[in-house]
């Protein structure tokens, strides 16, 4: 016998569970060191801005409101706060969907853009720019990304239904999304075709992505749908990690992988929707957020949940920090950022990572 | 201690029917049975359908089992991506259906599993790293690890070289043995069916056409018949029944 498989009299063989203790250590002090690295980024987003604070003050800001003053207090609480929150959060749900799209499509290139999500939205906030339509009555401040919100979901549940008829595979869903992408980019093209130059305009702007839209009524909104989702997902934790192994697999350690399939789908373009609706499409988190999160975590999705939301909460969050930066007295729409600046980084991981993480 | 009985089953692919009213003795823990029978029989169909993945007519009863879960199952054996080491892979075998938390207990159990199989060096190697042979006996690993009373193993020893099938097969054996677990394991080599396993049940596109001690079942008549060679069963030096398979028909 092979030392590889030799029967463990081996003094070198991990005794109960070592080797894995020391590895839920390490992994937990990357997520403590991404926890940080977060915090660090929204304080630097917060200071920054057309008045620049230090972090110092940012920090009493945030802590003891009473000791700064009138103005920094509205500029940071009322103006910044919002936008810089709205990109943790944003970013976290849309790393978090890509990921559990990658787990149950087994597909590297999954994200909830995959699925024509964001198209669909796209789809649904033009309608609202370019000839004020609204699909369901709303206040005139929220028609853009209840439109959005409401297409988004609808692409969803067209292929949540769709998918059901040929039982729920992968090559069905990704086929299916793949066909709402084109539907809705056709769609969107006709729009454009017909719409106002100005129209035009607005519609080009939104689907760039941003954050500046952000209000406290909208984060709000935004943190709850997170809320009740990460524990619906964290509840199934081994049974989507298990998803990792192929359906044959998982159904042979008790998980029916056509219906976790189905209920992920549907909590994921719920992210998604409430995402794009709110700031407009930004999809290179999704794709890339989880990827550096398996790069450092792994695929326990104990370990692989969490990370994938600090990753794209710290992609999203260092691009709005960038967004300010790169030609200061203009905010570039965060989309443009996210995937000028970190495209290279994700390219300079993977290709530097010891082991190819797919 | 366990036993198993399957009674009239039967099982259905959309309108096809893949086996046919499928009736056992009773099996009980302790022992290694042999399923056997040329591609297509519906050798995976029986396991998934013991298993309850499957929907049909009939009844699988097992009686004496002490836990909720009391059977695991081993597909054949398919490759996985994913970015998870040998270690957290049988664990994750063993936590389905339980808490989010990971107890000693737990990993106690992993590390058995693992050692049992000869194969705890490779605990901290990537699942995606592993050669076939490797990735077969980590899914077994991963059926042990739910401390199962009743082990379905669909073609354990496709992947691995000759040394290692007689040693897993040795290794369930004694495990069988020991742990009172009934073993039904889907086998090509009629060889190893003969060396390794009590009992043996052989099917022929859907339906059971024998069953019973493993010597008595598998007999130059029925290799003809359900597998078209002809051979002939003799003893060899040491006592034991041997193949020796003459041409195919």
């Amino acid at each position: 016998m092979s030392s590889d498989t030799a029967v463990s009299t081996n003094a070198n063989t991990p005794r109960e569970g070592a080797f894995y203790r020391a590895l839920v250590i390490r992994r937990q002090l990357i997520l403590a060191a991404l926890t940080m690295a977060l915090c660090l980024s929204l304080c630097v987003d917060l200071a920054l801005g057309p008045a620049r604070y230090g972090l110092g003050e940012v920090v009493t800001a945030l802590f003891m409101p009473d000791n700064v003053s009138q103005s920094v207090r509205v500029v940071l609480w009322e103006i910044r706060m919002p936008v810089a929150l709205m990109a943790l959060v944003v970013g976290a749900s849309l790393s978090i969907a890509g990921a559990q799209m990658q787990t149950i499509l087994s597909n590297p290139l999954a994200s909830p853009f995959t699925l024509g999500i964001s198209a669909g939205a796209s789809f649904g906030a033009a309608l609202a720019l370019a000839f004020g339509v609204s699909l369901v009555p709303a206040a005139v401040d929220y028609i853009i990304p209840i439109n959005a919100f409401v297409m988004a979901m609808l692409t969803a549940g067209a292929i949540h239904l769709l998918s059901m008829r040929r039982g729920v595979t992968i090559e069905t869903i990704v086929l299916l999304g793949i066909a709402m992408v084109f539907i809705f980019n056709s769609l969107m093209a006709l729009i454009q075709f017909f719409a106002s130059q100005q129209a035009v305009s607005a519609v080009v702007f939104w689907t760039m992505g941003s954050l500046t839209k952000a209000t406290w009524p909208k984060l709000w909104i935004a943190v709850g749908v997170l809320a009740v989702i990460l524990p619906l997902l964290a509840r199934r934790g081994w049974a989507l990690t298990a998803m990792r192994l192929g359906d044959a697999k998982a159904e042979s350690l008790g998980v029916n992988p056509r219906a976790l399939r189905l209920e992920v789908l549907v909590l994921v373009s719920l992210l998604a929707a409430i995402s794009v609706a709110f700031v407009g499409t930004i999809g290179f988190i999704g794709l890339v957020g989880p990827h550096i999160a398996r790069l450092l975590l792994g695929e326990d999705q104990r370990f692989f949940l969490p990370g994938s939301a600090l990753c794209g909460a710290l992609i999203l969050s260092v691009g709005s920090v960038l967004s300010k930066i790169i030609l200061p007295g203009t905010i570039i729409p965060i989309g443009i950022i996210t995937s000028l600046v970190g495209i290279p980084f994700f390219l300079f991981l993977v290709l530097n990572h010891k082991k190819a993480s797919w | 201690m366990v036993t198993l009985t399957l009674d009239c089953l039967s099982a259905h692919y959309g309108r096809s029917q893949i086996l046919s009213e499928i009736t056992t003795p009773t099996f009980a823990g302790g022992q290694i049975v042999s399923l056997l029978g040329p591609n297509a029989a519906g050798k995976s169909t029986l396991f998934r359908r013991i298993l309850g993945l499957l929907k049909g007519s009939g009844e699988v009863r097992i009686e004496g089992a002490t836990s909720e879960r009391p059977v695991a199952y081993m597909p054949q054996e398919t490759g996985s991506t994913a970015v998870l080491t040998v270690y957290e892979s049988v664990l994750l075998a063993r936590m389905q259906g339980r808490s989010l938390k990971v107890q000693p207990d737990d990993l106690h159990e992993v590390d058995r599993s693992l050692e049992d199989l000869g194969i705890a060096s490779l605990g901290e190697r990537d699942i995606s790293d592993l050669s076939g042979g490797q990735r077969q006996l980590v899914s077994a690993a991963q059926a042990l690890v739910q401390a199962p009373e009743i082990l379905l193993l669909d073609e354990p020893t496709s992947a691995l070289d000759l040394h290692r099938q007689i040693n897993l097969l040795d290794i369930l054996r004694r495990l069988a043995r020991e742990r009172e677990m009934l073993i039904i394991a889907s086998l090509h080599d009629i060889g190893h069916a003969l060396r390794f396993t009590d009992q043996a049940m052989v099917l022929e596109n859907g339906q059971l056409v024998a069953c019973g001690t493993t010597e008595q079942v598998v007999t130059p008549a029925l290799l003809r018949q359900v597998f078209q060679v002809d051979a002939r069963i003799e003893p060899c030096s040491r006592g034991r029944p041997q193949l020796i398979v003459e041409a195919a028909v």
